[in-house]
């Protein structure tokens, strides 16, 4: 009976009310954002509000053998927060005080349950931004996105979560509490702990305060929608932007089922005939946004695409409302979304978006491929219904061929969703069994029971 | 299928969730709790687990669909466009059918449906309501524990209901179109001064006002607890009394009567032979005071007579988000001349009152009540104005308890002023 045990000295710890184990609750955290994903109840979910809570906690985890699943907003896209093995939810969500906005330093110190949105709007009156902004950016919480290294729309210029984690507060298995990197530019003590707990997904330890880097925010942005009839030239389009020296904060991509998808359902006025769109945003101090923007103006020109460009806030709401409508418009098709992130280098955009028409036909699916065309991360969209059995066989298999294929074009299996259950079978094809094999070691040596998420990334 | 009387009737809708938790952003529940529960998101699994048989009736259970506002947030921000509050109507009703309400709740809507009973009961509170209840500055408190919570300030009951003061016809001088009014239960026996503007400006507008000395309780209150026979009885005894009538338009002053007529009475008769078309014909005809106003009468609104007031103002969930109105009222009130609207900062976030849960879920309810009032505080106004009684007593509350000087106007109280200025 060593759960119940467990649970009571849960309870001695932290108090009754901060551990939940009625069943009608429970119920409600078997389950992610995660689609197709088996689910499973936990045992019992537990609400610390301080790190001394998480240490507590993690002892008693520890000493009963009890598997704990790190959980901030549920959002993440691979089945991260799922309680594969029953056992404790630690729900982070109450740890959610801004410790510090340094604005001297460009930093800003959180608890892990911050909502990242509202890390932004407390650093706005300084003129900054943080600037990973995944799409859940006004639900999702720091430490999850940390955890998962989530990436988002800006992902081009300015990269994804871990170029902005700068330190970080973790709690090991035992309870030890350990400290990382800090508010210095400059740190290179030792190992970079620091990049090592960001995207380990809540495997090797707890997140419980985090340091981040803030940047100044863009002066300007200009906001430009581009038409092509071949998918080529709107890859070639990409590529010839980056390689005329100009880094959009924001270059998306919508196919031709998207475009169509997005038009029926929201009538903003998009070519259906067209084959891709580009939605392009590039920011910064005036002088250069407009130097930029006549740039991508003379590129897509060169490309055979037409280009509208933003004149106000209104017309670049406009433009954005497109791109916002993509994922909603895709996902009223049909009842269940296979969203996937498969991610190429810049310059084989155009190979992977044509496999991945192929792949549609070769498994005769509903495939809608949008994503962030800038950075090479893609997401095809698989529209499907998870109570037909039948398709769902080929939407597993379409799946596979799609990561095969991104690893042939020299990709990657997550360009920002992360690994969890979903994807950990991908895991030697990308590293081979050398590289996992290197990552379990350090799994097992922070975490030899497997007690922290187990089943996900190393199993 | 009816999703009020099947549970699989929402199936459809369940299956849409693709659980990506964006109704967290918006959930005014969620926001206080931070409870899975809380949003939509949990809840839509817990109805999937009662659609599949896996999940039967439990006080437990039935609390976790209780702790939701209908404010419809969640299904305005959803990007599947899922209708969670309507999956948890379905759940509500499935959850009592299997399950009686609980025995408070059964009783008040029992009375619900004998008009006659609620009448003289309301009519005898009016009277009686100073053994219970112990006045104060703005309104009344309880004096002992009744099953309100003790803090709550609410508003006294009218001397005289509306109903009883105005007669069945009210013709207008220059008479070139007629509606009925529907009054609902808290302009009838609590805000009658609303009822009256609505007649006195209608009247100024050529309009006759019928108001149905029959009518009664929309039966809101029942159907949005789950039960659904009550509020099908009050659906169908509104609906023959509200068809007989050769009328242009149905106007109701609050959101929530008006979307009950306009979609619920449709949804509850949907299968029914006799009723289901007879419920769509009513529900055509159904108009919100500003609505009717704006778009039908195309009232010029600049030319009446100056109203010197700063207001701020709430957007009734019911209002905005459950009949579509985000346009007319202010449209109307920032016309009059001399008014001057000064915006919140969220004006269609819910109060936290919708109806009996600021009576069951107190606690909670004044936690999200806080944020509206900070809000309001935040506005440089005096007034609050908003289209709904409910809303207008859970601020009302919240104003006294927080000493606040604001006071709450309905929209249509606005524009009688303008109307009397104007004399």
């Amino acid at each position: 009976m060593s759960k119940a045990q467990a649970i009571e000295a849960l309870v001695k710890a932290l108090g009754k009310e901060n551990v939940i184990t009625e069943h009608e609750e429970l119920v409600c955290y078997s389950f992610d954002a995660t689609a197709d994903m088996p689910s499973q109840m936990p045992d019992v979910v537990v609400t610390p509000t301080n790190t001394h809570d998480v240490t507590e906690i993690l002892k008693v985890a520890n000493q009963y053998k009890i598997p704990v699943y790190p959980r901030g907003s549920g959002t993440n896209l691979c089945g991260d927060t799922i309680p594969l093995k029953g056992g404790i939810i630690l729900r982070m969500q109450k740890m959610n005080k801004i410790i510090e906005v340094d604005a001297d330093n460009l930093v800003a110190v959180v608890q892990p349950g911050v909502i990242i949105n509202d890390l932004n709007v407390a650093v706005a009156p300084f003129g900054l931004i943080y600037p990973p902004d995944p799409g859940t950016v006004a639900t999702a919480t720091m430490g999850g996105s940390v955890s998962e290294c989530s990436g988002g729309l800006r992902g081009l210029k300015y990269g994804v979560t871990k170029h902005y984690v700068m330190g970080l507060e973790v709690v090991m298995i035992d309870g030890t509490v350990a400290r990382f990197g800090g508010k210095t530019v400059k740190n290179v003590t030792a190992y970079d702990m620091v990049k090592l707990f960001t995207g380990a997904e809540g495997t090797l330890g707890v997140i419980t305060e985090i340091t981040v880097k803030l940047i100044p925010a863009p002066e300007t942005k200009k906001s430009m929608l581009a038409y092509f009839d071949k998918l080529e030239d709107a890859g070639n389009t990409v590529t010839e932007i980056v390689r005329s020296k100009v880094i959009p904060a924001t270059m998306e991509i919508m196919d031709q089922v998207t475009i169509r998808t997005v038009e029926n359902f929201s009538k903003v006025g998009l070519p259906t005939d067209c084959e891709a769109l580009l939605l392009i945003e590039v920011d910064g101090i005036p002088e250069v946004v407009e130097r930029e923007a006549a740039t991508v103006v003379k590129v897509v020109g060169n490309n055979n695409g037409k280009i509208k460009v933003a004149k106000d806030d209104v017309e670049r709401d406009g433009l954005w409302a497109a791109r916002r409508a993509a994922l909603p418009a895709l996902a009223q098709m049909k009842p269940t979304t296979v969203l996937e992130d498969a991610t190429v280098p810049r310059s084989k955009l155009t190979e992977m978006l044509v496999a991945l028409q192929n792949i549609a036909k070769k498994y005769n699916l509903h495939i809608g491929t949008f994503g962030h065309a800038g950075d090479g991360n893609l997401h095809p969209t698989i529209l499907t219904d998870e109570r037909d059995a039948e398709e769902m066989k080929r939407v597993h298999q379409a799946v596979d061929e799609i990561f095969k294929v991104a690893l042939e074009l020299g990709g990657t299996i997550s360009g920002e969703h992360g690994i969890g259950m979903a994807k950990a079978k991908y895991l030697p094809l990308e590293f081979g069994e050398q590289g996992v094999e290197v990552m379990r070691k350090v799994k097992r040596a922070l975490d030899p029971e497997n007690l922290l998420n187990p089943g996900k990334m190393m199993g | 299928m009816a999703i009020y009387d099947n549970i699989k009737g929402i199936e459809e809708e369940i299956i849409k969730c693709m659980k990506c938790g964006n109704c967290q952003a918006v959930c005014p529940v969620y926001k206080e709790t931070l409870a899975e529960s809380g949003v939509a998101r949990g809840k839509i699994q817990l109805a999937a687990k009662i659609l599949k048989g896996e999940a039967k009736y439990t006080p437990e259970l039935y609390k976790k669909f209780d702790l939701c506002l209908q404010c419809q947030a969640c299904s305005a921000n959803c990007p599947c466009g899922v209708k969670a509050h309507k999956i948890i109507m379905a759940a509500r009703a499935e959850l009592t059918r299997q399950n009686a309400l609980p025995f408070a709740k059964k009783a008040a809507f029992n009375v619900l449906r004998k008009p006659a009973l609620f009448d003289f009961g309301l009519r005898l509170g009016s009277t009686f309501q100073g053994l219970a209840f112990r006045k104060n500055a703005t309104g009344m408190s309880p004096r002992f524990p009744i099953g309100l919570e003790m803090r709550r300030v609410i508003p006294s009951l009218a001397n005289k209901p509306l109903r009883s003061e105005l007669p069945e016809t009210n013709k207008a001088s220059k008479s070139r179109k007629k509606v009925a009014f529907f009054t609902g239960c808290v302009t009838n026996y609590i805000y009658t001064n609303v009822g009256k503007a609505v007649v006195e400006v209608l009247n100024h507008n050529g309009v006759d006002v019928i108001i149905p000395k029959e009518q009664h309780c929309c039966g809101a209150p029942a159907t949005i607890n789950g039960d659904i026979e009550t509020g099908k009885a009050m659906a169908k005894s509104h609906v023959d009394i509200f068809s007989k009538l050769d009328v242009d338009a149905i106007i109701t002053v609050c959101g929530t009567c008006g979307g009950t007529f306009e979609q619920k009475y449709v949804e509850l008769l949907a299968d029914d032979p006799v009723y289901a078309e007879k419920a769509k014909a009513v529900a055509k005809k159904i108009r919100d005071i500003s609505e009717y106003l704006v778009d039908d009468l195309k009232v010029d609104f600049s030319k009446l007579g100056k109203v010197n007031m700063t207001f701020t103002y709430h957007e009734p969930c019911h209002i905005g988000r459950g009949m579509g109105l985000t346009r007319q009222p202010l449209e109307m009130l920032t016309k009059i001349p001399g008014i001057s609207y000064k915006a919140m900062k969220q004006p269609n976030r819910c109060c936290g009152g919708a109806g009996s849960f600021s009576l069951t879920n107190y606690p909670v309810s004044y936690q999200i009540l806080k944020k509206k009032l900070d809000d309001i505080q935040g506005t440089d106004s005096t007034v609050v104005v908003t289209g709904c009684g409910s809303c207008r007593m859970q601020i009302e509350d919240g104003l006294s308890q927080e000493k606040m000087p604001h006071h709450v106007m309905h929209v249509i109280e606005v524009v009688q002023r303008a109307y009397q200025s104007k004399k």
